[in-house]
C-alpha cells in the first residue's frame, strides 16, 4: 500500500463502513436466541463481518483483517449449523466486535491497527475453534483440518502436495470491474507450482476485436500443499464474475474429486495462513470481561463523524422544491420585466407563492438534519446486558419511539447524557433480585427508553421500576453538603431534584458504575446547553422516572425580538413567560446588589439588558418593559424598550469565526440583513444566582 | 481573468499583494487570503469585547466580527467617511476556515512582488504589535508594510483562551 496516492477519502469510506457493519454485528448478536439462532440474522452478522475483512484486507489492514477471519469462521459454522449459538461464543463475539471497533479506531487516528486485547482475543478464538475437537490429535498438524472441516468437509488432509486443476472462465466484463485475472495467477503462483493453459477459442477475429472484452479462459495447473479455500480466497472478489472448477488429485488418496461450484462471495471460510501460524499458540488465557465503561467510550467516539447519510426520498423532496423555487422565481422576474398595475394581484398570489415555498423548502432542508434516535438508542441494549451482567442484576430493556426524529446535533450531544442516566437507573434505580423478590416485585427489574414528539420538544424518559429515590438520604446528604438548611420544609419534588446539584451523590459507595457525584450535574448541565430540561419523578418503592425534553432543532427558534436602546435582540419564545408594563414603584434594589421586581406578590429578580450589554444608546427611564422568562424553574425579568415582532430565527454561530460571548447563544440575520444578537437565557439565569443568593433568597421567599 | 493570470504567473516566490492606507502608512496582505472588499454599512456591536472589536456583519449568512484596524495598531481613532472600506480576509487554522473583516482607511493598489524582495521586520522591542507584520517591502519608492493574515486571524484565537482561564 506504499502508493503515493492520498487514501484518506477512500480511508474515511472504509471507516465508516465498518462502523455501520459493527453495528449490525452488535445489534444482531444481542438479537439472537440462544440455541436456536434465527438464520437471517446470522446471515447479516456474518456478511457484515466479511465486508470488513474483505475492506481491510484491501486496504492493507492485515491486522484488523486477520482478526476478523477467525470471527467470520465462527459465524460461518454458526450458519452451517455445525455449532452451536452458546452464550460463551456469543460473548467472545461481542468483545471481538469492541476488539475490531478499537482496532479501527486506532487506524483512524493514524496509529497502527492494533487493539490491546487483540492477542487474548484471537487466542480465545482460537480455543473456541478446536475446543470442539479438541480430542483431535491432528490439532497439532499445521493444516486447517479442525477449522475448515464444516465446509471443506472433503478436503485432504496431509501435508504432501496435491495437484489442484483449476478451470477459470471469467466473464467477459470481469476487466471492466477494475479485475486483472493476471494478479490472480501471480498470487496462486506464490502457493506453489503453476501451469497456465490459456483457452483462446472465443477469441474473435481481429477486426471484431473489442479490446475491453476478455475472450480468455484458462485451465491451471497448481502443485502444492495448500487447501481449497486458500484457492478459493484468491478468486474471492471474481466469484461472482467467473465460472470456477477446483479439483485435486492427492498422491496420498485415489483421486477424491472436490469440485465446488463458486457461488458468490461465500467461497472463503477458513483460517488464513497468519492464523495458522497463531493457531499453535499454547492454551488461552482467560480474560475478564471487558469494562463497560470502555465500551460506552469506544462508542461515543465513533457516533460524532462529520458526514450525514440522508434517506434519497429527502433529497428528493429538497430538489422538487428546488424546481418550484426556480418556476416561482422567473414568474416573478416577468412582473419585474414589465411592470403592469393590472397584474398586481397575480405579483401578490406569486410572492404568496414564494413565501410558501420558501418555508417548505427551510423545513425540508432542516429534515436533513433529523435523524431517527434509534442511532443513540441501539447502544443500550449491549450496555444494559453487559452491566447487569457485572451488576449481577436481571433487568429487561424496554425501548420505543426509536424513530423519532432528533436534530442531529441534538443526537449528538444527547448520547453522553443519555448513557450516564441509564447506568444510574441500573446501578441505583433496580434493586437486586433477592431484595425485589422480598419485596414482591418480580426478579427482573425493567428499565424503559421511550422518545416521543411533544409539541415543539422532543420528550425522552428514562424509567426504571427500581426502588425510587430515597428522599431521607437526599435531604440528609443536602444538609450535610449545605445546600438546605436542617429546618426547611422541602416538598418531594424539590427534594428529588436536589440530585441535579453540583457534588452531589447518594450511593452509599462510589462503584465502578456510577456515584463518583460529578454525574447528574453534569447532565443537566449538557441537557440545559442544548435549550432542554430534565425533571425527576420519583415513586418510593415503585421506580424513577427521568424526563428529558429538548427542542426539536438547535438550527431555527422561534424568537421574540426586542429593541433595548437602539439595538435589537431576540428572546427565544419558549423561555418567555409573559410580558409586563413596568410600574416603576414596583423594581427594589437589594443591598445594591441586585434588583427585584414585584409582580403580582412575588419578587422576581431583573435585568437590565442594557446594563447586561452596556447599551450606551439605552434611556433608562424609557426602559419600562418587562419581559418575565425562565430558566431552570427558576423565573427572572429582563428590562427592555420595546417588544418588535415575533418571528422564526435561524441561529448563526459566532464563535465559528469569533468567539464565545457571555450572556449570548448566537446571532441571527434579520430580514433586512443585519445582524441580531441572541439572548442565552439559561446563562444569565446562571450569572445571576451565581455567585450572588438573589435567586435563592427570592425563591424562599416566593415559597 | 484573476484566475487566469494565476495559473500562468503564479510561482512560490512571486505574489501578488493588495495594499491600503492606515494611518498615512500603506500596508500589504496576500491577495489570495482576501475574500472581499465591502462599504462600510455599520455592524452590530457585541457586549464585553476588546475596543478595536467594532461588531458583526453578516456576510452571506455567516456572521463575521469586524476589526479597526486603526485601534488594532494603537493609532488615532478616525471618522469613517466614503473612501473607509472593510476588508475581507480569510485563513484557514486547524482546518477550520476563519473570517475577519478589517476596517482601513482606504485600498490602494494590487501590486506584483517577488517574495524574495520582503525584508525582514527590523526588531522593534517589546512591541507587540509588529509581531503581526511579516516585512517590509519597497515598491515604486514607497515602503509597504506586509500584514500576515494568518497571524492577524490567529491572534484572535488566544484572546478566546485568555478570557476562559481568567473566568475560571
Amino acid at each position: 500500500m506504499s502508493m503515493d496516492l492520498d487514501l484518506t477519502e477512500i480511508y474515511e469510506v472504509f471507516f465508516e463502513e465498518c462502523a455501520e457493519a459493527l453495528e449490525v454485528m452488535e445489534t444482531g448478536l444481542l438479537g439472537l436466541d440462544l440455541g436456536s439462532a434465527d438464520l437471517d440474522t446470522i446471515n447479516d452478522i456474518f456478511r457484515a463481518a466479511h465486508s470488513i475483512k474483505g475492506g481491510a484486507g484491501t486496504f492493507g489492514f492485515m491486522e484488523v483483517s486477520s482478526f476478523t477471519h477467525g470471527v467470520e469462521t465462527i459465524l460461518d459454522q454458526m450458519r452451517d449449523r455445525t455449532r452451536e449459538v452458546s452464550e460463551e461464543a456469543v460473548q467472545l463475539l461481542l468483545e471481538s466486535v469492541d476488539c475490531i471497533g478499537a482496532m479501527i479506531q486506532a487506524l483512524k487516528s493514524g496509529e497502527s491497527g492494533d487493539a490491546e486485547d487483540r492477542p487474548t482475543l484471537e487466542k480465545r478464538i482460537t480455543l473456541l475453534l478446536s475446543d470442539d475437537k479438541s480430542d483431535s490429535p491432528r490439532a497439532e498438524s499445521d493444516t486447517d483440518e479442525d477449522v475448515d472441516q464444516t465446509t471443506d468437509k472433503r478436503e485432504p488432509d496431509g501435508e504432501a502436495s496435491s495437484i489442484w486443476t483449476i478451470h477459470f472462465a471469467p466473464s467477459q466484463d470481469i476487466l471492466q470491474t477494475g479485475n486483472d485475472p493476471i494478479y490472480i495467477f501471480r498470487e496462486l503462483a506464490e502457493l506453489g507450482d503453476l501451469t497456465v493453459t490459456p483457452d483462446s477459442s472465443q477469441l474473435p477475429a481481429f477486426s471484431n476485436l473489442d479490446s475491453e472484452v476478455l475472450y480468455l479462459s484458462w485451465t491451471l495447473t497448481l502443485i502444492s500443499d495448500t487447501d481449497q479455500s486458500s484457492i478459493e480466497e484468491l478468486f474471492e472478489w471474481v466469484s461472482d464474475q467467473c465460472e470456477l472448477k477446483i479439483s485435486v488429485v492427492t498422491p496420498t488418496q485415489t483421486a477424491e474429486d472436490s469440485t465446488t461450484e463458486s457461488k458468490g462471495s461465500e467461497a472463503s471460510s477458513a483460517n488464513s495462513k497468519t492464523e495458522k501460524a497463531k493457531d499453535k499458540a499454547s492454551p488461552a488465557t482467560k480474560v475478564k470481561t471487558q469494562q463497560p465503561a470502555k465500551s460506552a467510550g469506544a462508542n461515543s467516539t465513533t457516533a460524532e463523524s462529520a458526514s450525514i447519510r440522508v434517506g434519497i426520498s429527502k433529497v428528493d423532496s429538497l430538489l422538487n422544491l428546488v424546481g418550484e423555487l426556480v418556476i416561482t422565481q422567473s414568474m416573478l422576474k416577468r412582473f419585474g420585466e414589465s411592470y403592469n398595475p393590472e397584474l398586481i394581484d397575480e405579483l401578490r398570489d406569486g410572492l404568496n407563492q414564494l413565501e410558501r415555498h420558501t418555508r417548505e423548502l427551510q423545513e425540508s432542508a432542516m429534515q436533513i438534519r433529523m435523524l431517527p434516535i434509534k442511532s443513540s438508542f441501539s447502544r443500550f441494549p449491549r450496555l444494559v446486558r453487559d452491566l447487569s451482567n457485572t451488576l449481577e442484576k436481571k433487568i429487561d430493556l424496554v425501548m420505543s419511539g426509536e424513530n423519532t426524529e432528533v436534530d442531529k446535533t441534538v443526537l449528538e450531544k444527547l448520547s453522553d447524557p443519555l448513557v450516564h442516566l441509564v447506568r444510574n437507573s441500573l446501578d441505583h434505580g433496580i434493586e437486586m433480585p433477592e431484595v425485589r423478590k422480598a419485596n414482591g416485585k418480580p426478579e427482573t427489574g425493567t428499565l424503559t427508553l421511550s422518545a416521543s414528539h411533544q409539541g415543539g420538544n422532543v420528550v425522552i424518559e428514562v424509567e426504571d421500576d427500581g426502588a425510587g429515590l430515597n428522599r431521607d438520604r437526599i435531604l440528609q446528604k443536602a444538609i450535610e453538603k449545605n445546600l438546605i438548611a436542617a429546618g426547611d420544609n422541602l416538598s418531594d419534588e424539590r427534594i428529588d431534584n436536589l440530585i441535579f446539584h453540583p457534588g452531589f451523590s447518594t450511593a452509599e459507595a462510589v462503584s465502578d458504575v456510577s456515584g463518583r457525584g460529578v454525574g447528574m450535574d453534569v447532565v443537566r448541565r449538557n441537557i440545559l446547553d442544548l435549550g432542554g430540561r430534565i425533571r425527576v419523578q420519583s415513586r418510593p418503592g415503585l421506580g424513577t422516572t427521568l424526563r428529558i425534553s429538548l427542542p426539536l432543532t438547535l438550527a431555527i427558534l422561534d424568537g421574540q425580538l426586542v429593541r433595548v436602546g437602539d439595538e435589537v435582540y431576540v428572546i427565544s419564545l419558549l423561555s418567555i413567560i409573559e410580558t409586563v408594563q413596568l410600574q416603576r414603584s414596583h423594581i427594589k434594589s437589594i443591598s445594591g446588589k441586585g434588583e427585584v421586581y414585584l409582580m403580582r406578590e412575588q419578587y422576581i429578580p431583573v435585568v437590565r439588558a442594557s446594563d447586561q450589554f452596556g447599551i450606551r444608546s439605552a434611556d433608562e427611564a424609557e426602559a419600562d418593559l418587562l419581559v418575565v422568562v425562565e430558566a431552570e424553574n427558576i423565573r427572572f425579568g429582563i428590562l427592555v424598550n420595546e417588544l418588535l415582532e415575533q418571528q422564526q430565527i435561524v441561529i448563526k454561530s459566532i464563535e465559528k469565526n469569533y468567539k464565545k460571548v457571555p450572556g449570548l447563544t448566537g446571532a441571527t440575520i434579520l430580514g433586512d440583513g443585519r445582524v441580531a444578537l441572541i439572548l442565552d437565557v439559561p446563562g444569565l439565569m446562571q450569572n445571576l444566582i451565581n455567585p450572588s443568593a438573589l435567586a435563592e433568597e427570592t425563591d424562599s421567599i416566593a415559597a | 481573468m484573476a484566475s487566469n493570470a494565476l495559473k500562468q504567473e503564479f510561482s512560490a516566490d512571486s505574489g501578488e499583494f493588495l495594499t491600503f492606507i492606515l494611518g498615512g502608512e500603506e500596508y500589504g496582505v496576500d491577495i489570495l487570503s482576501v475574500q472581499g472588499i465591502q462599504g462600510w454599512n455599520g455592524v452590530t456591536r457585541v457586549p464585553d469585547t476588546s475596543e478595536h472589536m467594532l461588531g458583526v456583519i453578516n456576510l452571506r449568512g455567516a456572521i463575521v466580527p469586524i476589526i479597526d484596524m486603526r485601534l488594532k495598531f494603537d493609532l488615532e481613532r478616525a471618522e469613517f467617511d466614503s473612501t473607509t472600506v472593510v476588508i475581507v480576509v480569510r485563513a484557514e487554522l486547524e482546518e477550520q476556515e476563519h473570517i475577519l473583516g478589517l476596517v482601513v482607511d482606504a485600498v490602494s493598489e494590487v501590486y506584483k512582488i517577488d517574495r524574495k524582495d520582503i525584508q525582514a521586520n527590523p526588531e522593534f522591542g517589546a512591541e507587540h504589535n509588529t509581531d503581526l507584520v511579516k516585512g517590509l517591502i519597497t515598491i515604486d519608492e514607497k515602503m509597504i508594510i506586509v500584514l500576515d493574515v494568518d497571524l492577524l486571524i490567529a491572534d484572535w484565537t488566544p484572546e478566546n483562551d485568555s478570557e476562559e482561564v481568567a473566568a475560571a
